[in-house]
C-alpha cells in the first residue's frame, strides 16, 4: 500500500506512531519518518493511524488501485 | 454577454470536458496531484501523462532521509492516489519540444502528442559536479532520483572510509546527519559561512554548524571543493580543496542545488529562463513578450510567479506543498471559466529532518534583513524565530518548536509587524532583532530551495517594439 505524509501539517503528536510502529516513526522529538511504502498486510493498522492524526496528514491511497502504464 | 453567447460558452466548456485532450508533461508530484484534480472537476477528455523516468510517480523527500538510512527501499516511495485516473501513461520517454502553433508535445521517440491543453510540471534535475571527467568516477553520485537514492545508499551501506558532501543545503546537510547515523565519517565542504545560509541566513547557519559539528560532522566552510582525483580503477579517492588541503575519500555527494528542466521549452516563445517559466497567479504561462497565454499551464519546482507577501517579485518555490497545491491550482483553471479561477498564491512552507531535530519554516527567509529569536532556547535547539523586513514578518522558522509555525504563519499573511509582540509563553530571553546575515544576491551560497528571481516576467527576453514615430 502507498502513503505520504503532509510534513508541512505534521505537528508532532506522534499519535499515530503507536498504532503502527513498523511504519511510522519519530526521529528525535518531533522529526516524523515513514515507510511510504508498507505492506499490505499492514493496511488496517496504517488506516487506524491515519485516522488518529489530529491534523490529518497522512493520506493513504484510495483503494490500492494498481493502474496499468503504457 | 447575451444569453445566447452565455450558453455557447457554457457548451464549449461541456464539450472540452467531454471531449478535450489535456497533455501534462511532468510525472512527479505537481503532475499527479493536477491530474488527479481534473478528472475531480469533471474532466473526461483524453488525459496524458509524459515523464522521462520510468517509475510511476514518486515521493522524493524520503530519499534523502529514510532511503539513504537503508530503512526504506529507493523504490518504495511510490505516491498514493486519491483516485482513479484513466490517464495515458508515457513514462520513460522525454518531452523534447513545443510547438505552439499545431499544439503538439514532441518526445524524445520522435511522436507527437497534440494537445488542447497543456500543463508544464518538468521539475528540476540536479546540478552535475562541474567536471565531467570527474563527475563520471564510481563514487560521486548526485541525488535527485530514486535510481540515484539506489546507489547512494548502496554506496553508504558498503562503509566507505570517509564520505565528501560538497553544499550544505537542506538536502546536503541531510545527507550528512544520515552519514553520522549510520556511523561513517563525513566531511561537508561549503563555500558560504555555514550550512543552510542561503534559505535561513547567517545567525541559523551558524547554529546548524554547531549542530553539525556536535553530531561529529567534519564541517568546513568557506571552503569549495576544487578538484576530484580516482585511482586506477576509476573509483573517487582523494579531493582538493580550496584551502590545499587533500581529503582522502570513497564517496563524493555534490548537493549543489538543482537545474530546472526548460531546456525542451526552447523556441517555444515562452518566458523560460535559469530561473524556470514564468507564469500568473493563476499558473497560466506567459510568452517571452509577457502576454499571458490561454491554453499553457505550469506548476512546481519550475512555476515562477509574482507573489503578493514578496512586493510582486516572481519566486519560484522548490517546495513539495507548492507542487501539491500549485497542481492543483493549475488544474483547476485549466478546466474553469474566468470568472471560476483561483490564484496560487501559498504562504511558502517546508521542514527539514536532520540532526534529531525537525526543521520548519513559512514565509521568505532571503527576502529579509533581520531576524529575531521569539522563543524557546536556542542553546537546546527547541525555538522559533521570526525574519523582518522593514519593519514586517516576512518568514518564521522554527527547530523542534513546530506547533508554532502557524502563528506566526497568521502574522505574515497579514503583514504584521516585526519584531513580532512576544507571544506570551516561552518568550525568549532576549528578543533583539539582528542582521540576519543572508549572502548578496548573485553569490554563490547553498542554493536556497525559493529564490526570488525579480520583477521581469520574462528574463528580458523581450522583443521591444519601436515607437512609430
Amino acid at each position: 500500500m502507498r502513503i505520504v505524509v503532509d510534513l508541512n501539517r505534521c505537528q508532532g503528536y506522534a499519535q499515530c506512531v503507536p498504532l503502527a510502529p513498523t511504519v511510522l516513526k519519530l526521529n528525535g522529538e518531533e522529526a516524523l519518518m515513514y515507510d511510504p511504502n508498507p505492506d499490505d498486510k499492514l493496511r488496517q493498522q496504517v488506516l487506524r493511524a491515519a485516522a488518529s492524526c489530529p491534523v490529518r496528514a497522512i493520506m493513504v491511497d484510495h483503494a490500492d488501485e494498481k493502474e496499468g502504464k503504457t | 454577454m447575451n444569453a445566447k453567447a452565455g450558453a455557447l460558452v457554457a457548451d464549449l466548456v461541456t464539450e472540452f470536458k467531454t471531449n478535450g485532450r489535456i497533455v501534462i508533461v511532468g510525472a512527479s508530484l505537481a503532475g499527479l496531484r493536477a491530474a488527479e484534480t481534473l478528472r475531480d472537476e469533471g474532466f473526461n477528455g483524453k488525459l496524458t501523462i509524459i515523464g522521462d523516468e520510468k517509475e510511476e510517480p514518486y515521493d522524493r523527500p524520503p530519499l534523502s532521509k529514510q532511503v539513504l538510512k537503508g530503512w526504506v527501499r529507493a523504490d518504495h516511495t511510490l505516491l498514493p492516489r486519491s483516485r482513479k485516473l484513466d490517464a495515458d501513461w508515457r513514462l520513460g520517454v522525454a518531452a523534447t519540444g513545443l510547438d505552439r502553433g499545431s499544439k503538439q508535445v514532441r518526445l524524445a521517440n520522435g511522436e507527437q502528442v497534440p494537445f488542447d491543453r497543456l500543463l508544464i510540471a518538468t521539475g528540476t534535475r540536479a546540478r552535475p559536479w562541474f567536471n565531467p571527467k570527474e563527475a563520471a568516477l564510481e563514487g560521486v553520485i548526485t541525488l535527485r532520483t530514486a535510481g540515484d537514492a539506489g546507489r547512494l545508499q548502496a554506496a553508504l551501506a558498503a562503509k566507505p572510509g570517509r564520505v565528501l558532501i560538497i553544499g550544505a543545503g537542506f538536502i546536503g546537510s541531510e545527507m550528512a546527519s544520515v552519514c553520522r547515523e549510520l556511523g561513517l565519517a563525513v566531511t561537508v565542504a561549503e563555500r558560504a559561512g555555514g550550512p543552510l545560509v542561503g534559505a535561513l541566513g547567517g545567525v541559523i547557519g551558524d547554529i546548524a554548524a554547531e549542530m553539525q559539528r556536535d553530531a561529529g560532522v567534519d564541517l568546513r566552510t568557506g571552503i569549495s571543493v576544487q578538484s576530484l582525483e580516482g585511482d586506477a580503477k576509476g573509483h573517487v579517492r582523494r579531493a582538493k580543496l580550496s584551502d590545499g588541503t587533500t581529503l582522502d575519500v570513497d564517496v563524493v555527494v555534490p548537493s549543489l542545488g538543482s537545474i530546472r528542466n526548460v531546456e525542451w521549452l526552447q523556441g517555444a516563445g515562452l518566458a523560460t529562463g535559469p530561473w524556470g517559466v514564468g507564469c500568473d497567479a493563476g499558473c497560466r504561462v506567459f510568452d517571452v513578450h509577457g502576454v499571458v497565454t490561454d491554453s499553457i499551464f505550469v506548476a512546481g519546482d519550475i512555476a515562477r510567479a509574482p507573489h503578493v507577501l514578496y512586493d510582486y517579485q516572481f519566486l519560484v518555490l522548490e517546495h513539495w506543498d507548492n507542487a501539491v497545491f500549485g497542481g492543483k491550482v493549475a488544474a483547476h483553471n485549466m478546466v474553469s471559466l474566468e470568472a471560476d479561477r483561483r490564484p496560487h498564491l501559498p504562504l511558502p512552507a517546508f521542514w527539514s529532518g536532520q540532526f534529531g531535530v525537525n526543521i520548519k519554516g513559512v514565509g521568505v527567509g532571503p527576502f529579509a534583513d533581520e531576524i529575531v529569536i521569539t522563543q524557546g532556547s536556542v542553546k537546546d535547539r527547541r525555538f522559533a524565530a521570526a525574519y523582518g523586513y522593514r519593519g514586517r514578518i516576512v518568514a518564521a522558522v522554527t527547530f523542534n518548536h513546530g506547533k508554532w509555525l502557524e502563528y506566526y504563519g497568521a502574522m505574515i499573511e497579514r503583514s504584521a509587524p516585526f519584531p513580532p509582540p512576544p507571544p506570551g509563553y516561552d518568550a525568549a530571553p532576549d528578543m533583539k532583532p539582528m542582521p540576519a546575515r543572508f549572502p548578496a544576491p548573485g553569490v554563490p551560497t547553498g542554493n536556497p530551495d525559493v529564490v526570488l528571481t525579480g520583477h521581469d516576467p520574462t528574463d528580458r527576453q523581450a522583443e521591444y517594439r519601436t515607437k512609430e514615430r
